[in-house]
């Protein structure tokens, strides 16, 4: 671990650069990642940039938490804070004032069907995200009975999906699902 | 699919203000500890149903708006949101419920990857808890769209189908796709938003 200032330097900078680019969410910047702190520094190998990653998404918390366990396995704890200030603190920044701008000419035709527009295109990929993430987890006929299920419990019903996950991990530790 | 049962808040109409920039904090802090599988269903399913501090259409346009903007979604979301109810002490207070548990919850499991990495055990759950996430991630699709599918079909349910089937279906280049689709659905909504607007008013 190198948790000197200078690395903490650098993985503020590259961090906050690398967040201005993540239109469409955290994850779009995953592969630069892993081209910064893999290929040019060599701070990780492949293999393990791809195991922290899965934890990342096995653990709760927003995706962009990834960048945390980088910074961790980068720089020790200093790192983990220092590359989630540097994602998410410009971009919030930026988020602020644009949607302030977009408050103050709220009733402008534009900025009515700029948001108008960009809601249906949102919802055609939150419905993407979840057939690639489905595609992605359901391997036979047990995880798909287990999305299924989620996905009922938690459209149907106010049973909380905590539970439906806690269920699922279950079958999954007792060996049910593949 | 029954609209109450599938979204309990769509009939509330006036969102509910919240308490104190404690119970922001710690109500956010509960999404980043128990948000597994994605934090988009949680924090939906905090903001809009639990708490009803976001109407399901203002969370939509946030959300919107977010997701073309540059950084992690729904921490810009609930950044944006705090600034709007509280200021700047409701930002930080959204932020570090957010974001602290989960760096303190990175920090130990990085430590436990460095001693221990890879326990077959383990393998089944995380199995277990993808397959899981991928039904929630789906329900809070089916509920983002609900409010969609109440309208009769028309240019919103193409874009959003033509999304669906570019990215999700045929898996085409990310920013070509938004590139055509973003400023086609702007176009296609500049037609209707101005009758909206003068019947509002």
């Amino acid at each position: 671990m190198r948790s000197e200032p200078a690395t903490l330097v650098v993985l503020f900078v590259q961090f906050a650069v690398l967040s201005l680019f993540a239109i469409g969410g955290a994850s779009t910047v995953v592969p630069e990642m892993q081209r910064q702190m893999v290929e040019i520094r060599g701070w990780l190998s492949d293999r393990q940039f791809g195991e922290l990653y899965a934890i990342a998404q096995a653990a709760p918390g927003p995706n962009v938490m990834f960048v945390a366990l980088l910074g961790h396995f980068i720089a020790g704890a200093p790192g983990a804070i220092v590359t989630t200030a540097a994602m998410c603190g410009p971009t919030c920044l930026l988020a602020y004032g644009v949607s302030r701008a977009f408050e103050r000419f709220r009733a402008a035709r534009l900025t009515m069907a700029i948001q108008a527009g960009l809601v249906p295109v949102t919802i055609g990929l939150i419905a993407s995200s979840a057939l690639i993430i489905a595609r992605a987890s359901d391997h036979d006929w047990s995880t798909f009975a287990v999305t299924a299920a989620t996905f009922a419990l938690a459209t149907w019903t106010r049973i909380s999906p905590l539970i439906a996950l806690a269920g699922a991990a279950a079958l999954g530790l007792a060996g049910l699902v593949h | 699919m029954s609209d109450r049962s599938a979204d309990p808040s769509a009939a509330a109409t006036a969102p509910v203000v919240p308490g104190s920039l404690l119970e922001i904090f710690l109500a956010f802090a509960r999404v980043s500890i128990f948000s597994f599988g994605g934090v988009l269903p949680w924090a939906r399913r905090m903001l809009v149903v639990e708490k009803r501090w976001m109407s399901p259409e203002e969370f939509n346009d946030l959300l919107a708006l977010c997701q073309f903007l540059p950084g992690p979604n729904i921490v810009n979301v609930c950044a944006v949101w705090g600034s709007r109810v509280r200021g700047l002490p409701g930002v930080l207070a959204c932020l570090f419920g957010l974001l602290g548990p989960s760096v303190v919850l990175m920090i130990a499991a990085g430590t436990l990857y460095r001693r221990y990495g890879a326990v077959p055990e383990l393998h089944g759950v995380l199995t277990g808890l993808a397959a899981g996430a991928a039904g929630l991630i789906m329900s809070t699709a089916a509920q983002m769209a609900a409010p969609l599918l109440r309208r009769r079909p028309g240019p919103e349910h193409f874009v959003a189908l033509a999304g669906f089937i570019a990215i999700g279906v045929l898996r085409l280049n990310f920013p070509v796709v938004l590139l055509v689709l973003v400023p086609l659905s702007i176009a296609l909504a500049w037609r209707r938003v101005l009758p909206k607007e003068s019947a509002a008013r």
